[in-house]
């Protein structure tokens, strides 16, 4: 019995001053899924990452990694199973160079010597970043930032890969070698974005969540073709989606996917 | 605090780190043999009476060696010592105001002994700035806070350290980003008063308390459970004795013996 | 205001050293044990913070002139008074090591004029008796004011007094301590207002992040009595055992080296720390056979009889001479050895 990577029942979450950040949330994303979570700014979606690994507590609600229940007892192994990568790589990068970034994790996970290293070198090479790991984060750009972020991440070997806004303030180039590098990751997948673009192209699911609530859960390209959905949520469609400014006409895929 | 600009300090401090990523010899001594002979070096010139002055200037050699074998760029060595420590400059330019007795005679010119301590304090702040300039520029921030542990400082102290150090530049950006703003919108020193500062630092510790919270999270994130685990190597050997051994004896030997008025008799016995 | 290095005598350097350093092991266990590990971040980007803050100026009233945040109280009043030293130690080791802001030997006297004084005799002693048990807008207000007055004066009395003790420095102590302890008053003053503004803003905004400064406190959970006078002992201790040595043999270090290099040349000493200095320096400092001695009559180590004076004068003009000329040769040396060390050096090193 295979037991989803990620199961959501009920999940509310309400902050001390009382504001409903999160209402009766449910979901399951099943092992080596890809998911995108979309909404519109302060529909809920950092806060749903948060509870993925109990850096907040539910006040609500459950949430299953693996089909193990998230509580105090179970942090240790929901932290190890669920690597997130901030929104923010300077908040991520804390300590003085890439390596002993990297290194932090294992290391508290209870590695040395050897395999601490063998884990530090795979997760660089494995974002191609072997080079930068003597630099200081500071010196970094934002795209080696990202990186050195998700490898920071992966030395934890983690089954379930979550990502707050994995594009958010690189450049084009960047950008699409990012979204290169995290197509070939067989972890199961959940991401946070404003990039739909990138959701079109690297999640099958899209999950749209509204003031707190989950407002549609399907295949990302329907939702992307409801405009009512969109609209309503304050989203837009992704611009490979959106006519050519200048001559109107939609782009090839596009089209293809409107005859279908 | 005297960062004249915030845009200067930025680039100093990146140009400290740059200079202790090079190559050198001394680059590669364990950071721990340069602190202890910095802090040797340190109480050597401190320990020199008030009146010293010749006494202390062979001491020079050690920041000039330190800085040609580290190929330190000298300029920037002697900028930064040029900066100085302006509290010790201006307490100690009272001295020749209340200490007058004439202690040298070079021919018709007394020198009081307040000069003369002047122009002490004025060596000892070149030789101390100088050396824990050279100190930083040949082995880095991180490890200082390294070595630093390896001596003793409790994790805690160092961990903050490092934390000061990796944000610090952050931060000074985020504010200097409020604090344009600011500028751009007031006119003259209007609008620069208590009342725009006061909600300008409140935002810039509430934002600092938000990256604080972040950083926490991510800290979980990676299975931190409070103890903060550190991989140091050790490599504190022959090298590094000799440097540290070789270095006190000069110290004592220059301490004990004073050069220049050794050297001085020998050549106005020749002379004369 | 910053120590210097240049103005420290060993003797008072290294006693405030022991206790700044005493302390920060203390305080280290301290938060270590309060198990709080969020502070851990929350400690070193405060102190960034700090930085960061202190590099904003604001115009005051009146004056024309700016000023900006010292932020001692402020972060005591954030963190709670050990984890706030902790902070204020690690601001000063950067200010020192980069900014060459006091210096190495001084540091310890910054750690304790800026940070223990805050932390441990401000915060307990002033700050919470002031601002009483129930949160209280008047009573913080007067509470955070009054705090930095005295903050800024105790530590302004610091400065002076390590100044005066170390004997670098002629100036006379009281003419010292009417030249720093206005000015501060002004600075404490200001630090104040600015805090209490800063305060009320962070209030408005999460009060939950001022926790420790507005909660009511249990009693005993800081038990900082204990420390202030256990430290204080320790550096009574310390501190009058050295000094004790130093007047004894006028100062120890000197002592010990005369003795280890054989010379017969010591002398009574004049009387007071000055007067001992003053009277020592000739033998081992300067210029070793020749002794700074002042005018006859102001000191009686210094007495000699007339018919010497002039025969000392001509040793004066030949020692200074001297002093002068190896004075420039060991310079010359010292430089040209440097050159040739870089030019031997690089060529080496871009061949390897």
């Amino acid at each position: 019995m295979n037991h989803p990577a990620v199961e959501l029942c009920n999940l509310s979450h309400l902050y001390p001053d009382g504001t409903v950040a999160l209402r009766d949330i449910s979901f399951t994303v099943s092992q080596g899924e890809s998911v995108a979570i979309i909404g519109a700014n302060g529909a809920g979606k950092s806060t749903l990452l948060l509870h993925l690994n109990g850096v907040l507590a539910t006040t609500g609600g459950e949430v299953r990694i693996n089909g193990v229940q998230l509580a105090k007892g179970t942090l240790p192994y929901v932290r190890r199973s669920v690597g997130m990568v901030f929104q923010e790589p300077d908040d991520q990068l804390f300590m003085p160079t890439v390596h002993d970034d990297v290194a932090f994790g294992p290391l508290n996970l209870g590695l040395t010597g050897r395999e601490l290293e063998r884990r530090v070198q795979e997760s660089l090479h494995r974002v191609g970043i072997a080079h930068l790991r003597g630099k200081a984060p500071y010196n970094l750009s934002g795209g080696e930032k990202k990186r050195a972020a998700i490898a920071t991440v992966l030395a934890m070997a983690p089954e379930i890969l979550v990502m707050d806004e994995p594009t958010s303030g690189l450049d084009p180039h960047a950008r699409r070698q990012l979204v290169g590098l995290l197509r070939e990751f067989p972890h199961t997948r959940i991401f946070t974005s404003h990039d739909l673009d990138m959701v079109l192209e690297l999640c099958p699911r899209t999950i749209v969540l509204h003031e707190g609530v989950v407002a549609a859960d399907g295949p990302t390209e329907g939702i992307f073709r409801d405009d009512d959905l969109l609209a309503r949520c304050r989203l837009e469609k992704p611009f490979s989606m959106q006519g050519c400014p200048v001559c109107g006409k939609i782009n090839q895929r596009q089209g293809d996917m409107d005859q279908i | 605090m005297k960062i004249a600009s915030i845009h200067g300090a930025l680039l100093d401090f990146r140009r400290m780190e740059l200079l202790a990523g090079g190559g050198t010899a001394l680059h590669r001594l364990d950071p721990r043999a340069k602190l202890l002979v910095t802090l040797f070096f340190i109480g050597t010139v401190v320990s020199y009476g008030k009146y010293a002055v010749t006494g202390m200037i062979p001491l020079v050699i050690f920041p000039v060696v330190m800085a040609s074998l580290g190929e330190l760029p000298p300029g920037y060595i002697a900028r930064k010592i040029a900066l100085l420590s302006p509290f010790a400059l201006v307490v100690g330019l009272f001295n020749p105001l209340f200490d007058r007795t004439v202690l040298i005679h070079l021919g018709p010119l007394g020198i009081s002994g307040g000069w003369i301590s002047f122009s002490s304090i004025l060596i000892r702040s070149i030789l101390t700035v100088g050396a824990a300039t050279i100190l930083v520029a040949l082995t880095g921030f991180p490890a200082i806070c390294r070595a630093l542990e390896q001596l003793g400082t409790p994790r805690l102290l160092t961990v903050q350290l490092s934390f000061l150090h990796r944000y610090l530049f952050v931060l000074i950006e985020e504010g200097g980003r409020l604090s344009r703003g600011r500028e751009l919108r007031a006119f003259g020193n209007r609008g620069l008063g208590i009342g725009s500062f006061a909600p300008l630092i409140g935002n810039l510790l509430l934002r600092t308390w938000g990256r604080a919270e972040r950083i926490h999270a991510a800290m979980l994130a990676r299975g931190f459970t409070g103890e903060f685990h550190l991989r140091r190597e050790s490599r504190f050997g022959g090298r590094e004795l000799l440097f540290t051994v070789g270095w006190s004896i000069a110290f004592v030997a220059l301490r004990f013996w004073n050069l220049p008025q050794l050297l001085g008799r020998v050549v106005t016995g020749i002379t004369s | 205001m910053h120590m210097a290095d240049a103005l420290l005598s060993p003797v008072v350097g290294g006693t405030i050293w022991a206790v700044s350093a005493g302390s920060i092991a203390y305080c280290s266990k301290k938060v270590h044990r309060e198990l709080d590990d969020r502070k851990i971040p929350l400690m070193g980007v405060l102190a960034a913070f700090l930085f960061a803050a202190q590099t904003i100026n604001f115009t005051i009233p009146g004056t024309g002139s700016s000023g900006h945040l010292g932020g001692g109280l402020l972060l005591t009043l954030l963190l709670g008074p050990h984890a706030a030293f902790l902070a204020i130690a690690s601001v000063l080791v950067v200010q020192a090591l980069f900014f060459a802001d006091g210096g190495v030997l001084a540091l310890g006297c910054n750690i304790f004029n800026m940070g223990f004084i805050p932390a441990f005799i401000v915060y307990p002693f002033i700050y919470r008796n002031l601002r009483g048990k129930k949160l209280n807008q008047g009573r913080l207000t007067t509470a955070i004011i009054l705090s930095a007055l005295v903050g800024l004066q105790l530590g302004s009395l610091g400065v002076v007094l390590e100044t005066w003790f170390s004997g670098i420095s002629a100036l006379p102590f009281a003419t010292f301590l009417l030249l720093m302890q206005p000015i501060h008053l002004a600075i404490g003053a200001v630090e104040g207002i600015v805090t209490v503004a800063v305060v009320g803003f962070v209030y408005q905004a999460r009060p939950e992040i001022l926790r420790i400064a507005t909660e009511d406190l249990e009693p005993g959970r800081y038990p900082l009595r204990g420390i202030v006078v256990t430290f204080f002992v320790a550096a009574l201790l310390v501190g009058g055992g050295l000094s004790l040595f130093a007047s004894r043999n006028p100062d120890g270090l000197e002592w010990a080296i005369a003795r280890v290099a054989g010379s017969s040349e010591l002398k009574a000493p004049g009387g007071g720390i000055h007067g001992f200095l003053a009277a020592l320096q000739g033998r081992t400092a300067v210029m070793p056979d020749y002794s700074f001695r002042r005018p006859a009559g102001l000191t009686a180590a210094g007495l000699k009889p007339g018919g010497d004076r002039k025969k000392e004068e001509v040793e004066r003009l030949g020692t200074a001479a001297a002093g002068l000329a190896g004075t420039l040769l060991t310079l010359a040396l010292v430089f040209g050895s440097g050159l040739i060390l870089k030019r031997r050096y690089q060529p080496a090193e871009l061949s390897s």
